[in-house]
């Protein structure tokens, strides 16, 4: 199948003749694709931006915690001033949320509880985040038989069942908002902890990480500048869910009667006392409370999967 | 596969009995005598009692002796409630709260895997964002709330279902349905997010690939494998609905295990705390451990994995 | 010879967040009956993609076939509805995908994964069918295969569970089976085992092989015909012959030299300078234009048109162009 030249007579008749020069090296240049490179966190915040349900949570979040700071200023009324004559009174101009069985004002005692909820959910969130990446960073980074016995240790505190451990801290030493966080914190950054070393583990072995163990970086500077930035998506994942759950464990245990005591007001107290009125017809008093526990815990929930999706390098496209 | 379960089970007792240990000692940590409230007795009868309780033994003779007859199965018996033992309590009780928690998994599991492969075949649709938005709502809600919203809506506005004790299935819709809306949330979005990852790997496209028709995709390929992380949560969700019992038992006055536990814990009835801790957190890691022998029937890799952990 | 699949201007692209990626972009060939066409291309280039659209196995979304047919056996399998397409796949046109190691279902048996196939498009029964498989095992060289049908994906090696792969894409007979990148997952001396396995089944079943790669070794070993795809595109196609002795495209030049070769006097490697083209906004040229050492002005402007050189062997490039003949001696 040799090849014959004369067989060959190719003349395209619509491409004029002049265009048959070589080409000048310069407009190459034109070939270079500019696309803005997005840093990481610049990439992921515009996708969560995107996500309008995330975002609704986010400004929610704002919103509730504006109403816990100024709510109770902005109100006429204090949060234990109890006036006998003005009981079980529904919303009205003067009590927007209306009052309960001893005249307190539920739109001061909501804002109130606003507070004691978004505390407990950062404090118990801070706390484990510090125990979790200070433990779980220690376990994947060191590895072999430390990992080994720390994660023993994490195991069987994983498999208590963490509301019963928190009621039993409880009971021993008596109800109030220190010991809440207290006792969340105890089985709490497990979780973190867990994810921590994970993604540490993971990520110990990547070139990058290799390369700079070669320069003779320390390993609190690895630890700083390369481990950190990159396993903290997840962190912050956890740590968005994290305070739903606190916040549902404060509310719970107040609930039963082991959380915030009386005259303090708190969100599961509330409803704890709102619920024995509900065939009174005093709906306001279990509305309320109940409303904004829901709307926080999803506020945060979407918000937290927001992030996840935005944080997930492996959605980025 | 022998060894990793013999280890795990051993684990198991380990955990167990750090439980029984971390249990009694805090509550014979809490200063004073459990009878010192009651301002009524005499010092004789305060003797007497405590005597009957072991109290005025040595901690770890007392400890011994709660270890034996932990053996035994015996609990020991109730402070507050006199001529009653905490297995008393317990036979009472705790068959109602079986039967609570069990309708309530049960009712999770069928209808959250049903709502999360739905979401996921129809991934971006309409059920998708219907069945996440139902999902996230029943995250958001406590259960306690989801209970009185039932109560008000479904019994009080509307009398459909009757409220207060366990003696019909009627009475049984409410108190179930409230406590299964949040394990049924975490469940179908779980399925859902590992439905979708399955459905991307390139053993579902060699089934594709080979002709086989979508329902025969979903159910032999990938709904086994997208069920394996339902199944690993499948304990701590125990867990949730286990501790789920105790409000929901006092909201709508169920006799429980539940109800029993939070009076006790109102009346720091101390053994009875900690029976039920025991009984429960021993339940609990049982609940873990056929977990994750179910995770090792489900997935034919898990020998290896152990293996290769090690 | 008898042409069972023909494909014609085929064009699909992806829809994404930065825009739509036009992955293939009018791709032309025919494929025929017993022979081995390699479609070669780096990464990128549309090979993969061309040839899951063989299957239809695109995901829609992201994916769109825009236009073109693919012909076999008479019927445009484009325009088929999907219950249509599952009689096809598996029982006429089969496909072998890159890893065996995610291809395989991890939780079931090898055996349920090869007999579910002949299950489904011949209505065999049980026994039946776990005939076929172990005969299919005996062919693509498994031994033991009453045991190893009882066994999970994890228990084999890798070169193992690509004879598995294999066995399964062969199990109903097909005319057609597409391996996409066959070997690139595997050790150099598993992959040549593999392909010997390949031209033992070919010449056992008489089936059609279309084998994407990026990898010249392996076609020199098994091609009978090579089409070359970049960005998109087929921009030559000819006999393993032609392509390797009498290469016309600057780029099939490019990776010929690119690849290290034993029996060539002065074993010089000569990298392609530059990267494939955005295929967001593909040039409207010749896409090879900007890395190409004879690119000329016209190649940036006017796609080229298709020079058939002999039966088998034709090519798109300006440089075919008698005008461009005297520009060439220029050039070195």
């Amino acid at each position: 199948m040799e090849l014959r030249k004369q067989d060959v007579r190719n003349i395209s008749p619509d491409v004029p003749n002049d265009w048959f020069v070589p080409k000048q090296q310069n407009q190459q240049a034109g070939e270079a694709v500019v696309r803005p490179s997005l840093s990481y966190w610049k990439d992921s915040w515009h996708r969560l931006l995107k996500n309008k349900l995330a975002m609704a949570g986010l400004i929610f979040l704002i919103f509730l915690a504006i109403f816990a700071i100024f709510g109770p200023l902005l109100s006429p009324h204090s949060v234990e001033t109890q006036r006998l004559t003005e009981q079980n009174l529904p919303p009205s101009g003067k009590y927007w949320f209306g009052t309960d069985d001893l005249g307190r004002d539920v739109f001061t005692r909501t804002a109130y509880g606003a507070r004691i909820s978004l505390f407990v959910g950062l404090m118990a969130a801070m706390i484990d985040f510090i125990i979790g990446v200070v433990y779980g960073g220690i376990a994947g980074y060191k590895g072999g038989r430390t990992d080994n016995l720390m994660m023993r240790f994490v195991e069987i505190l994983y498999g208590l069942p963490y509301l019963l451990v928190v009621i039993l801290v409880m009971v021993v030493i008596g109800p109030g908002l220190t010991t809440i966080i207290l006792a969340l914190s105890i089985t709490g950054w497990v979780g973190m902890a867990r994810i921590v070393r994970g993604q540490v583990l993971q990520i110990k072995n990547y070139e990058f990480v290799l390369a700079s163990k070669t320069f003779g970086t320390s390993a609190a500077r690895i630890i700083r500048k390369n481990l950190l930035p990159n396993t903290m998506g997840p962190i912050i994942v956890q740590m968005t869910l994290t305070i739903p759950s606190a916040i549902f464990a404060e509310a719970f245990l107040s609930f039963i009667g082991l959380g915030i005591q009386a005259p303090h007001a708190s969100w599961g107290v509330m409803a704890n006392d709102g619920l024995s009125t509900i065939l009174s017809g005093y709906w306001w008093r279990l509305f309320f409370p109940t409303l904004f526990i829901s709307l926080t815990m999803f506020a945060f929930n979407v918000l937290g999967d927001g992030l996840q999706d935005a944080l997930d390098p492996k959605l980025r496209r | 596969m022998n060894t990793y379960f013999i280890k795990r089970f051993v684990a198991m007792i380990i955990t167990l009995w750090l439980i029984v240990t971390g249990t009694f000692f805090l509550m014979h940590w809490v200063p004073g005598s459990p009878f010192n409230e009651e301002r009524t007795t005499n010092a004789a009868i305060q003797k007497n009692l405590e005597s009957y309780y072991q109290l005025d033994k040595p901690l770890l003779v007392q400890y011994g002796n709660y270890l034996k007859a932990l053996v035994q199965f015996d609990l020991g018996p109730s402070i507050k409630k006199s001529s009653q033992t905490v297995n008393d309590m317990l036979g009472r009780g705790f068959p109602v709260s079986f039967e609570l928690g069990l309708y309530t998994l049960l009712l999770a599991i069928v209808s959250g895997i049903t709502l999360g492969v739905f979401a996921a075949l129809r991934h971006n649709g309409l059920i998708d964002y219907l069945a996440m938005s139902i999902a996230v709502l029943g995250i958001s809600v406590p259960n306690f709330v989801m209970a009185t919203l039932l109560i008000q809506q479904l019994a009080v506005n509307i009398p459909i279902f009757p409220v207060a004790t366990w003696s019909s299935p009627m009475h049984m819709v409410l108190p179930i349905l409230a406590l299964a809306t949040g394990p049924m949330a975490i469940i179908a979005r779980l399925t859902r997010t590992s439905m979708l990852e399955v459905l991307t790997q390139d053993y579902i496209r060699t089934a594709k690939a080979k002709g086989l028709s979508p329902v025969k995709i979903v159910f032999k390929h990938a709904l086994r494998n997208a069920l394996l992380p339902v199944v690993t949560v499948l304990g701590s969700l125990a867990a949730s609905i286990l501790t789920g019992t105790f409000v929901i038992e006092k909201i709508f006055a169920i006799p429980g295990m539940g109800k029993y536990f939070v009076d006790s814990i109102n009346n720091r009835d101390y053994p009875v705390i900690m029976g039920t801790t025991v009984f429960y957190s021993a339940i609990l890691i049982l609940m873990l451990f056929l977990v994750d022998l179910a995770y090792g029937i489900l997935d034919p890799r898990i020998k290896l994995h152990k293996k290769e952990a090690k | 010879m008898e042409k069972i699949l023909q494909v014609k201007d085929l064009h699909v692209s992806f829809s994404t967040y930065g825009g739509e990626v036009k992955a293939v972009r009018g791709v032309s060939f025919d494929l025929h009956k017993g022979e081995t066409l390699a479609i070669v291309g780096e990464s990128g280039c549309g090979k993969s993609v061309t040839s899951q659209s063989i299957m239809r196995l695109i995901p829609d979304p992201p994916g769109k076939i825009h236009q073109g047919e693919i012909i076999f056996k008479d019927r445009d399998i484009i325009k088929m509805k999907e219950p249509e397409l599952r009689k096809i796949r598996g029982a006429n046109i089969s496909m072998i995908f890159q890893d065996p190691m995610t291809a395989l279902n991890p939780t079931l048996t090898i055996g349920e994964q090869i007999m579910e196939g002949i299950i489904q498009h011949e209505k065999l029964s049980r026994d039946q069918a776990k005939r076929v498989a172990i005969e299919m095992l005996n062919l693509v060289g498994i031994p033991n295969p009453e045991i190893r049908l009882k066994q999970y994906p994890h228990q084999f090696s890798g070169g193992m569970r690509q004879r598995i792969v294999i066995a399964m894409a062969l199990v109903c007979r097909p005319d057609v089976l597409i391996a996409d990148e066959p070997t690139t997952a595997l050790d150099v001396t598993i992959q040549a085992q593999i392909l010997e396995l390949f031209r033992d089944i070919q010449k056992k079943t008489g089936v059609s092989i279309i084998l994407i790669t990026h990898d010249l070794g392996v076609v020199a070993q098994v091609a009978d015909r090579i089409a070359v795809m970049y960005a998109g595109r087929i921009v030559e196609i000819g006999t393993r012959r032609e392509i390797f002795y009498q290469p016309q495209h600057p780029y099939t030049k490019g990776l010929l030299q690119s690849v290290p070769r034993l029996d060539a006097e002065k074993a010089e490697l000569v990298p392609i300078p530059g990267t494939p083209p955005d295929l967001f906004s593909p040039p409207v040229g010749c896409a090879f234009a900007a890395r190409c050492p004879h690119a000329m002005e016209v190649c940036d402007k006017v796609y080229p048109f298709k020079t058939q050189l002999t039966s088998d062997h034709n090519v798109d490039c300006w440089l075919q162009d008698e005008r461009a003949k005297k520009l060439v001696s220029s050039f070195k």
